[in-house]
């Protein structure tokens, strides 16, 4: 069986505590885990600056070549794991069978990841807004308009902990060391092996072994990885995402209340953009924070629920080496029975109704031996004050909600990622300055549509460095 | 290499003291004459009197368990046996997070089971006549005093540092990790500050947590646990890991300074780890202060029935002072049966973690 080492700065080490990851549909172990405890992260944190250290003496050109390479390996190359190895198509296995997420979805995610890393040049290029990069290195430095400009890192390391189930949400570490910031990364229980395929990956292409850390572990370990790395990225519920609340050295990631709001001028032509509004909440088995949960209009809205209804109400789980297989199964014993229990809760209260029952032939949860499905849900919402128009669940469900145009923004709440249909333009300003939404597309764009070229849920450099003033020469006289 | 010639016959000796130890102290607690009004009155419901049908430790069996639930509420001098009262008595507490706590009362026990730790204290790495630290809980914990004692007893001064732990977990419980990270750093500081202040500290009573905190401070500032004059420390109170000793040996303390593990409660007294022998891979066994407290690892299921040795199993204590009876208790634990060694000729549990069951629902190792 694999057997993963923690990575101190590196070094493997070989813990007397173990996890097992087990496969989610047999309980076959896949691999032991070595776990760290809080004590090692907290030794080691005290040699973090080393990492920083020695990315600063790389070029960011460098880097940012490096990455290219390590793309192409973690996509092609048989990478060492532990006491063992594994190909690309032994991780996408690996990676289903402990996670449940389908294997042609964990195929996609690897392209994510490899696509940023191959790009990553004009994505820095992007969320530094054209900044040369070697002030990133030095400090300060001018642009080409002549501007003195200084960075100042808020920390050597970006702490990171990490989800068990999401795959795809690593793509948002990918430009940490191309700017010359260390890692130290806890995995989720369940996903260790983006973390390890990554960092072998990047050590492979040239990245010193002494700038990334992997602790996997228990809870302690990831509170302590947050309390003493400067900055940090984790990735939790609502109740994580409530608890670092205001925390400035924390940037958390749950769920995004994603929306399409459809406006008024197109709201009678709605049925133009049902196939946006299906992949919006369906794909990658609705388990995206940037999938939708919600579609807004203020008429039409029960036609528009049992059209999209009808298109996802009757799938249901297939076997996870299906290519098209369209759920992600929940590993965790009463997750899926525990959302279950809040929806049908949510489905008693005074104009809320489900409309996929009527196309899905059985319930709702598939309760298995040792993992459970959610089939497909679409709730109609006559109101916005019902529980149910404004939540987010782990797989394909959304709410379409009536609501007048001009309550729309009172009404929606915090949402990671909006998008607005309609031409509206004195309504497009209003989107435009609502506070509440962080990523807008106005137009018939997917919610799932990602442009690397803009920043995701904050700008990741302005996260880790901070704009201040630097002067080397007084200044002119004024 | 330890020498197990004689094992055999030492655990038949042992075994027969048990017996004896157990035949003379039911008969204490349920001689009308000397017993505690608790067990007086608890006799009333058994099947069987113990002053007759009690004659060996296996005996025990024929109680039933005794439910810590009992120690919660007064009047606590229900538990001092008639031929005790009188005597000057404190109160111990244990828990206590949410609800009324468990009490026992207690006379010269705490100062007993400290004395006989002190014999399993190497001299060399707990000089007599050294200075001790007492890092952790005092308040309504037997922990203060005993701490002290054992210094006094091996010819030194302890200083204190309280931690209050009910109030690290109700800060917890609200999330407030900023605040308790500050008050951490208040206990911290306090340990510097006597450390630092030509005590002559040379022993010293931590919880891992806390031990870990001093350390890294120490580094931080440049010294060590080992630069700051410890030479020795018996280390507790918390959930001490197989990998944390590992670590604190390895990379918090370094070769110089000496580390016992220990495991005890306000039941029990205190239990001896197994002396550190680079064979075992750092496990931890513990073995209790037999005979006036005794550790079996139960079946999960029936725990009258002790299981194999090297299975897993429920910590169950049994406790026969003439202060404190208490024949089986199931304790919060879980771990593995251990054979006996040369210097503990009875039944080990290495391993003690949370009992499976009621771990999530348990706030552990807050210190």
């Amino acid at each position: 069986m694999l057997e993963i080492p923690v990575l101190r700065w590196g070094k493997p080490y070989e813990s007397f505590d173990q996890q097992e990851v087990v496969h989610f549909e047999t309980g076959e172990p896949l691999a032991k885990v070595h776990q760290a405890n809080a004590g090692l992260v907290k030794m080691d944190m005290r040699k973090a600056q080393r990492a920083r250290d020695l990315l600063r003496e790389i070029p960011i050109s460098k880097l940012l070549e490096i990455c290219k390479k390590a793309a192409d390996l973690y996509m092609t190359a048989e990478l060492p794991l532990g006491n063992g190895t594994q190909t690309p198509e032994e991780f996408c296995r690996i990676q289903s069978a402990s996670t449940g997420m389908p294997e042609w979805m964990c195929a996609g995610n690897m392209k994510k990841v490899a696509f940023v890393l191959e790009n990553m040049e004009s994505i820095l290029d992007a969320l530094t807004r054209g900044l040369p990069l070697d002030i990133l290195t030095k400090g300060y430095g001018k642009e080409e308009r002549g501007v003195m400009m200084s960075y100042q890192a808020h920390s050597p390391v970006l702490g990171l902990v990490l989800p068990s189930n999401s795959p795809g949400v690593h793509t948002l570490w990918m430009p940490i060391l191309p700017m010359q910031i260390g890692l130290v990364l806890k995995p989720g229980s369940s996903e260790p092996w983006t973390p390890y395929r990554m960092t072998e990956a990047f050590c492979q292409a040239g990245i010193p072994r002494e700038c990334i850390s992997v602790y996997p572990g228990p809870h302690d370990v990831g509170s302590t990885v947050t309390e003493l790395c400067g900055r940090v990225m984790l990735f939790g519920g609502q109740q994580t995402i409530d608890k670092y609340k205001g925390n400035p050295n924390v940037q958390a990631h749950g769920p995004g209340f994603s929306k399409i709001l459809i406006g008024d001028d197109v709201v009678d032509q709605w049925e133009d953009h049902l196939d946006l509004l299906v992949d919006s909440i369906y794909q990658n088995g609705g388990r995206s924070c940037i999938n939708a949960s919600g579609v807004w209009a203020s008429r039409h809205t029960e036609a528009i629920a049992d059209a999209i209804a009808k298109r996802i109400g009757p799938v249901g789980p297939t076997s996870m080496t299906d290519p098209e297989a369209p759920l992600a199964a929940f590993t965790m014993t009463g997750a899926a029975k525990a959302m279950n229990g809040q929806i049908e809760e949510g489905l008693k209260e005074s104009g809320v109704t489900e409309v996929t029952a009527k196309y899905r032939d059985g319930e709702r949860l598939i309760e298995l031996e040792r993992c459970d499905y959610l089939r497909p849900t679409i709730v109609h919402c006559a109101n916005t004050d019902a529980t149910l128009a404004n939540t987010e669940y782990m797989f394909p469900m959304a709410s379409v909600v009536q609501c007048e145009q001009k309550d729309m923004l009172k009404k929606i709440g915090p949402t990671l990622v909006c998008t607005a249909i309609t031409k509206d333009e004195a309504w497009s300003q209003q989107l435009l300055d609502a506070t509440q939404i962080d990523r807008l597309n106005i137009g018939p764009i997917k919610t799932n549509a990602l442009n690397w070229l803009q920043p995701h849920e904050g700008n990741i450099v302005e996260f880790l460095f901070r704009a201040r003033a630097f002067q080397n020469e007084s200044p002119a006289a004024h | 290499m330890t020498d197990n010639s004689n094992l055999d016959e030492l655990v038949k000796q042992n075994q027969e003291a048990l017996d004896a130890h157990t035949r003379e102290h039911v008969q204490w607690h349920f001689n009308p004459e000397t017993g505690s009004p608790y067990w007086l009155e608890k006799a009333k419901s058994f099947d069987f009197d113990p002053l007759t049908d009690v004659n060996c430790f296996e005996d025990l069996n024929k109680f039933p368990l005794f439910e810590d639930d009992e120690l919660r509420g007064g009047p606590v001098d229900r538990w001092i046996p008639k031929a005790l009262r009188g005597k000057p008595t404190y109160v111990f507490e244990t828990g206590g997070t949410t609800g009324i706590p468990k009490s026992r009362v207690v006379i010269d026990d705490f100062r007993i089971d400290y004395e006989n730790f002190s014999d399993t204290l190497p001299d060399e790495s707990f000089p007599k006549g050294a200075n001790w630290l007492m890092l952790g809980p005092s308040g309504p914990r037997r922990l203060r005093l005993a701490v002290e004692h054992l210094a006094q007893y091996r010819g030194g001064i302890s200083f204190c540092v309280d931690l209050d732990p009910r109030w690290v977990v109700k800060l917890i419980k609200k999330g407030k990790i900023d605040e308790v990270k500050e008050y951490s750093a208040h206990v911290i500081d306090q340990a510097m500050a006597i450390l630092g202040a030509g005590h002559e500290i040379k022993c010293m009573f931590t919880t891992p947590k806390l031990l870990e905190a001093l350390a890294m401070r120490l580094m931080d500032e440049g010294s060590s646990i080992e630069e700051a004059g410890i030479k020795g420390i018996f280390c507790g109170g918390t959930e001490f890991t197989q990998q944390w000793y590992r670590f604190a040996r390895e990379e918090l303390l370094g070769e110089n300074v000496y580390i016992t593990p220990t495991y005890g409660n306000t039941l029990m007294g205190l239990a001896c780890g197994r002396p550190f022998d680079p064979a075992d891979n750092y496990k931890i066994t513990y073995y209790a202060p037999q005979p006036r407290a005794v550790i079996r690892v139960v079946d999960f299921d029936d725990h009258t029935k002790v299981v194999g040795y090297g299975e897993t199993g429920r910590v169950k204590l049994f406790t026969m002072t003439k202060e404190l009876f208490i024949p089986g208790f199931l304790e919060r634990d879980e771990g593995e049966r251990e054979v006996p060694h040369i210097k503990y000729p009875w039944d080990g549990v290495s391993g003690v973690r949370p009992f499976h069951e009621i771990a999530a629902s348990t706030t552990v190792g807050v210190y």
